[in-house]
């Protein structure tokens, strides 16, 4: 599935524990706890032909009528791909067409391609059980991927501009292991705005006859970026201003250097398309960052041309990271950075000033306080001699909630872990560190993310090793249940 | 093998607030026996060849190049050692902790309800020593707890009995 590691090994020598064999059994009454990964198992049937419903009264959709035009664009990138890769040889098959050969090639082509998008089409069918998102699909091979509902992390409805000008929006949920062959693209966008809300309302555990018609959860806004202060948070990032010198001196120094065009344009517009992607790329991308809350969890809607709409359901974060660029200090702005298993979002503030995200954080993690500068441990001061310079931005703070630690001198970044989301804790120790009585304390959480206290003393490290332990041990016992509404 | 678990990690000791220290439990010499050999083998070798190819085709005096795998081979006699001791693990009421390294030191907690999978790994060279490697993965990637150079008998016992405990504490994500 996911992890590499897990697939290794003779299979007799397994062992699945916690809960492998409770998800192929199907058994509902572990209350949300179980942990495991096998919710995102897309199982290959090969016996079943048609398209007929699995059986069990289950209503099986189609996606929307336009998917097939998804993929239009693709012959005709390969074809404009090939011209410009070899001109020459185009050059030369162009001039051999005649204009009987085309409209023949044509003929052939297109009917092809429309009825290969149409059966794709017409054997992808999705349905929604009391558990489950069932997708089935694939013409010659097929497909069947059962996605455990209680086990979502994130469901993302996203509008990419021409699925705006159509009218449709692809949806996905977001489970660990869900790739991008398990989104539903493309959908009728009041149609995936309703199909969200009943996935949502199903694993929260509202009753099953109602959770089709209870519609959207109402929202309450937290927060809005306004565009002026996105475009100036941009213009005071490092990494803008670095990819965009770059991008003007290293090809002006290979002009002068070689005196060689195409070398100069080979590597001129990668540098342009970096910084481009990290200026324009990201404003038009995290225009309008709007961030709400409702009953279904946390709300994240941006983008310009793109139009993305997040919900993360409660208890759903693994980490948030507030980060701090030395230029945004002065304002007191910060950027807060969240990981959630299987999803590929990662900004849950793009700017805000400290207050305001602070209170967004403390939405996502109930009863977490953010750690103030005087709350965090420095490192010892002989770490100064591991470390110089950057020890000074090392910081560790535990509470009740969150192991929370700070590393970074000019880039400040505080990454907050509640305990129970911690699966694993490891101190590590190298022969300097040895030396000068030193050790980290590297904490991992589930989405494959790792928060280290740097440089503690090593006797002080040691005792956080057995106390992060215990404390994430029963951490989980006044963790929000997977179904939270139950 | 016999192992350092102790009695008290039933279901009584889980609620015990007391927390004794562990008890640690090392590896069987079988890892070192088998890690030592493959020096042996491939250093033997190397020195072999070091030592007698520059002797014959440049003269006596170039043989004294073997001397640098020989000591190679020495040296990596003793470090194999100090790593097959540093290695141990052991089973707390609620967690496994697996130690290991000399120079960079490594100390691992995995609750055991944060268990998702756990894999009894062997291959041929392992096998023909009678070893064999538990591995517990989570459901982060950057745990990295494996235990190698175990009796399969142990491997096993330890296998059902992380299994059962996992199963016992079972948490998510």
């Amino acid at each position: 599935m996911t992890r590499p590691g897990a697939e290794k090994g003779p299979p007799e020598a397994r062992n699945g524990p916690p809960g492998a064999t409770d998800a192929a059994a199907g058994a509902e009454d572990r209350s949300g706890a179980g942990a495991d990964m096998s919710g995102a198992e897309g199982r290959l049937s090969g016996d079943e032909s048609g398209a007929h419903g699995p059986g069990d009264g289950v209503v099986e959709r189609r996606l929307h009528p336009v998917t097939p035009l998804r993929r239009a664009w693709a012959p005709v990138a390969v074809i404009v791909g090939w011209a410009v890769h070899d001109p020459d040889q185009a050059q030369r098959q162009l001039s051999r067409l005649t204009t009987t050969t085309l409209l023949l090639g044509l003929a052939v082509l297109i009917p092809a391609a429309a009825l290969y998008g149409f059966l794709t089409w017409w054997f992808t069918h999705f349905a929604v059980t009391d558990t489950e998102l069932r997708i089935r699909t694939g013409l010659l091979f097929r497909r069947t991927a059962h996605i455990r509902l209680e086990r979502i992390q994130a469901v993302d409805v996203t509008q990419p501009l021409l699925a705006r000008v159509a009218g449709v929006a692809k949806l996905k949920l977001d489970v660990i292991g869900t790739g991008k062959k398990d989104e539903l693209a493309f959908l009728g966008a009041d149609e995936a705005r309703a199909l969200r809300a009943e996935l949502l309302a199903r694993a929260a555990g509202l009753a099953p006859e109602t959770a089709h018609e209870v519609g959207e959860a109402p929202s309450r806004q937290l927060l809005r970026v306004p565009p002026g202060v996105l475009a100036v948070s941009l213009l005071l990032t490092g990494a803008t201003w670095g990819t965009l010198i770059a991008a003007v001196v290293v090809p002006t120094l290979l002009w002068l250097a070689t005196h060689n065009l195409w070398t100069v344009l080979a590597t001129a517009l990668p540098l342009l398309g970096a910084a481009g992607a990290s200026s324009a790329g990201r404003f038009v991308g995290e225009y309008d960052w709007t961030v709400a809350e409702s009953p279904d969890g946390l709300r994240l809607d941006h983008g310009l041309l793109d139009r993305v709409h997040e919900t993360v359901p409660p208890g759903r974060v693994q980490t948030v990271r507030i980060v701090e660029p030395v230029l945004w200090r002065r304002r007191g702005w910060v950027r807060v950075e969240l990981d959630v298993a299987g999803s590929s979002n990662s900004v849950l503030v793009p700017v805000a000033p400290r207050e305001i995200a602070e209170s967004v954080v403390t939405r996502v993690l109930p009863g977490v306080t953010v750690p103030t500068d005087a709350m965090l441990w420095r490192a010892p001061r002989r770490a100064a001699r591991c470390r110089p310079l950057w020890w000074r931005g090392y910081g560790l703070a535990v509470t009740d909630a969150v192991f929370a630690a700070r590393y970074g001198l000019l880039r400040r970044s505080l990454a907050l872990v509640p305990h129970a989301k911690v699966q694993s804790v490891r101190l590590t120790q190298g022969p300097w560190q040895r030396a000068l009585r030193l050790a980290d304390v590297r904490v991992d959480t589930g989405a494959n993310k790792t928060a280290t206290a740097r440089l503690r003393d090593a006797d002080e490290a040691a005792r956080l090793l057995r106390a992060q332990a215990e404390r994430s041990r029963t951490g989980r016992r006044d963790a929000l249940p997977d179904r939270w509404m139950a | 093998m016999e192992t350092g678990s102790p009695d008290d990690t039933g279901t009584a000791g889980a609620t015990e607030p007391v927390r004794d220290q562990p008890v640690w439990t090392g590896l069987p010499p079988g890892l070192l026996r088998m890690r030592r050999l493959l020096l042996v083998v491939w250093l033997g070798l190397l020195t072999l060849a070091a030592g007698l190819l520059p002797g014959l085709f440049l003269g006596p005096f170039w043989a004294a190049l073997a001397l640098l795998p020989g000591a190679l081979l020495a040296w990596g006699w003793v470090m194999l050692e100090r790593n097959w001791r540093s290695w141990r693990y052991a089973e707390r009421a609620d967690d496994l902790l697996i130690s290991r390294g000399v120079l960079w030191w490594e100390e691992t907690v995995v609750p055991y309800g944060r268990m998702q999978l756990v894999e009894v790994t062997s291959g041929p060279v392992e096998r023909h020593f009678g070893l064999a490697s538990v591995q517990l993965h989570t459901a982060a990637a950057a745990t990295d707890a494996t235990i190698p150079g175990l009796d399969p008998a142990e491997a096993e016992r330890l296998r059902d009995r992380l299994t059962e405990l996992g199963e016992a504490r079972s948490a998510g994500l």
